[in-house]
This record gives C-alpha cells, sequence and structure tokens, in this order.
C-alpha cells in the first residue's frame, strides 16, 4: 500500500465520522422506530355486532346505527357506527357503509330529486347506485365499503367495512 | 454529490466561515486526554451537554404519544411503554438521562470549583451556570409529576409545600405553581407547559450564552 491512498487526516476523518454516526444512529433508531410504531401496528379484528333482525330488513336501504368497541391506544370507547342495509332480489342482505369515498363525507338514501334511487353525497355531488357502485362522472372513484355480514338466528351480525375495486 | 451541494450553496452564501469560526480552534495540551489523562476531568462539561441533547431529543418523541390530562397522562404512558415498540428504550432514555444529566453537571460544577476556573475574567460564566443549574433541577422537579402516579403526585404535594415555606411569597408560590388550590387537573398541564416549553427555552439560551462566554475567554489554563 502506498502511501497516497489514505492520508492519516483523511483516516481519522473516517473513523471519527464512522463511529459518530454508529452512535447517533444507535440512539436515534429507537425513537424513529417509537415514532413510526403506528405504521407498522398491525389492525385489530372486531367483532361482529347483532345490529337488526332480519325481518326489519326490506328491499329499501335503510339506515341502521350500532355500537362498536373501539380501542384507539389508551382509550377504549363505544362508537356508533351507521349502514345501510337491504335485502337484494336473491334474498342477500347487502350492508353498506355511509362514508363516501371521495374524501370520507356521510352518504345518504334517494335524497337528490333528481337522481331518485341512489346514494347521494352532499358534499361534491357524488353519487352511488343501490348496489353501491359509484356513478361515472361524479367525485367518487370506488364504490362504497361492505360490512362483512352474517345473518343468525335471524340477526343481522355486522364486522368490518371492507373496500371493493373501483367500478 | 454532497461536496456539489456544499459547493454550490458555499458559493452563493459563503458559509465557510460561519462554521469555521465554530469549529476551528484549538485545544490546549492540558485540556486533552491524550496527554495527559487526569484532563478527563474537562468532559463533563461536554457530557451534560450530549446528555442534554439526548434528553430534548426523547422528550420530544414522548409527546407524540403523552397526554398532560389527569384522565389519561397515566394510561399513555403505560401504554407508550408496554404497546409501543421501543417504548421502554425510550421513556428509559429520558428517564435515566435525567438523572445522569444532573451528575454531570455536578462534577461540571465540582471541576470548575476546585480548578478555581471560575475566578475573574470568568466570573459571569460562573453564575450562568448556575442558573442553568436551576433550570435542570426545575426541568426535573415539573418532570417528575408527568406521569402522574402515586409517587408523582406525592413528591409533587411535598415540593410545593416546601415552596410553601418561602417567607411572604410562600401562599403565592404555592398557588402559582399548583394553579389552584389543589394538585390537580391544572397543576398537571401547567406543569407540562413548563417542563416542555418555558424552561427548555431557558435552558437552550442559557446555554448559548455559557458557551459563548467559553468561546470568548478561551478555557482556563492549567493549574
Amino acid at each position: 500500500m502506498s502511501k497516497e491512498d489514505i492520508s492519516r487526516r483523511q483516516f481519522l476523518n473516517y473513523t471519527l465520522t464512522g463511529v459518530g454516526g454508529f452512535m447517533a444512529a444507535g440512539m436515534l433508531m429507537p425513537m424513529v422506530r417509537f415514532a413510526l410504531d403506528p405504521i407498522l401496528k398491525e389492525g385489530t379484528d372486531q367483532e361482529m355486532v347483532a345490529v337488526t333482525s332480519v325481518e326489519e330488513l326490506a328491499n329499501e336501504p335503510k339506515r341502521f346505527d350500532f355500537k362498536i368497541k373501539q380501542k384507539d391506544g389508551w382509550y377504549e370507547s363505544d362508537v356508533t357506527q351507521s349502514a345501510w342495509v337491504y335485502k337484494a332480489k336473491n334474498g342477500d342482505v347487502i350492508a353498506l357503509s355511509p362514508i363516501c369515498k371521495h374524501l370520507g363525507c356521510t352518504v345518504d338514501w334517494n335524497t337528490d330529486p333528481s337522481h331518485p334511487n341512489q346514494f347521494f353525497c352532499p358534499c361534491h355531488l357524488g353519487r352511488y347506485t343501490k348496489d353501491g357502485t359509484n356513478v361515472k362522472g361524479t367525485a367518487p372513484l370506488a364504490p362504497l365499503d361492505v360490512y362483512d355480514s352474517q345473518v343468525k338466528d335471524g340477526k343481522l351480525y355486522l364486522g368490518k367495512a371492507k373496500p371493493r375495486k373501483g367500478a | 454529490m454532497l461536496q456539489k451541494i456544499y459547493d454550490w450553496v458555499d458559493e452563493r452564501l459563503d458559509i465557510t466561515p460561519l462554521w469555521r469560526d465554530v469549529a476551528d480552534h484549538e485545544v490546549p495540551e492540558h485540556v486533552n486526554p491524550a496527554h495527559h489523562f487526569s484532563a478527563f476531568v474537562y468532559c463533563f462539561g461536554g457530557l451534560t451537554f450530549f446528555i442534554t441533547v439526548i434528553q430534548i431529543l426523547s422528550g420530544m418523541f414522548l409527546t407524540m404519544y403523552y397526554v398532560p390530562d389527569i384522565v389519561n397522562a397515566w394510561e399513555s404512558v403505560y401504554y407508550l411503554q408496554n404497546e409501543v415498540a421501543f417504548g421502554v428504550i425510550v421513556r428509559g432514555m429520558h428517564h435515566w438521562g435525567a438523572s445522569l444529566v444532573i451528575v454531570m453537571m455536578f462534577l461540571h460544577t465540582l471541576r470548575v470549583f476546585f480548578q478555581g476556573a471560575y475566578k475573574k475574567p470568568r466570573e459571569l460564566n460562573w453564575v450562568v451556570g448556575v442558573l442553568i443549574f436551576f433550570v435542570m433541577l426545575g426541568l426535573g422537579f415539573t418532570g417528575y409529576l408527568l406521569p402522574w402516579d402515586m409517587k408523582a403526585l406525592f413528591a409533587t404535594k411535598v415540593g410545593i409545600e416546601i415552596a410553601m415555606t418561602i417567607p411572604v411569597v410562600g401562599p403565592i408560590a404555592k398557588t402559582f405553581l399548583a394553579g389552584g388550590e389543589i394538585i390537580g387537573a391544572q397543576t398537571l398541564t401547567r406543569f407540562f407547559a413548563i417542563h416542555v416549553f418555558f424552561l427548555p427555552a431557558a435552558l437552550l439560551g442559557l446555554m448559548g450564552a455559557h458557551f459563548l462566554m467559553i468561546r470568548k475567554q478561551g478555557i482556563s489554563g492549567p493549574l
């Protein structure tokens, strides 16, 4: 190795930077991981909650409110959620989330006089057909989320609202 | 790449003299442990500063989860310590660092005292150092309450009773610190504000003055 390869000053510079960087990383790593924890935490499962008896359901979407237990960090509470539920022609129960897929406002059934029998979001005039499919040309880019649902002993149980592929 | 970015900025703003001024200074032989090992006593001031930096950083991160509210404070501390990744370590850094700062600062003070380094012309720096000492004690006192457990509550009650014994202004000091008649909701938010805004701001200012003075006057000569 010739003397020109690395000077004494350079060697010391590298060593100091290396050791200093290692120490700084060791100090910062736990803190950064601590701050990023919410991103890396796994989502929580949600219990199926009894919402209504199936007899209440009709072919017309009806809004049902139900309470779920929510754990938000150190804060646990009962939160009210809503679903638009109807019985399809083939007897399937469809439960749609009322949260607009555009920017999260709340949609309502059949409130836009010029477009009857659709879900309507007043914020940016978003519309969805009865099965939750977003109407092309309106603001939302995806259909309404569908709740996991289950009918047991004549009662409707709902779980988490899951997103669907865009229309 | 980095060099190019630096050159680009330097060409326009001439930043080299700025940091050269801070970075380039002779370290006298008598404070260099490589020459005299006993010179390690000169490290305590720097160590105090280093731990202070850790305290500020870990404290900033802790406030991402902590809430200064009597209902949620303890729960949020429990959550960040037990449910959040590395929570034990980040809180541990802040907890142990708090004690270590006091230890390092004390050793630094002893060194300055026994070397007589506080004498003319450095009296003013000693005074600022003592003010830093009080600010640090204040940070320790206010931070102790924040976890809102039994130890925190009763330690603060005792601490405020001590403030109460000051002649004439005692009762006023007590009400001012507690934010009311009792040690409760208002005390906790008040201590939080003092702990994360007021005292750190004072600390940064005082430390700036401390460092400016040592650079201006230079470190005191060998014994």
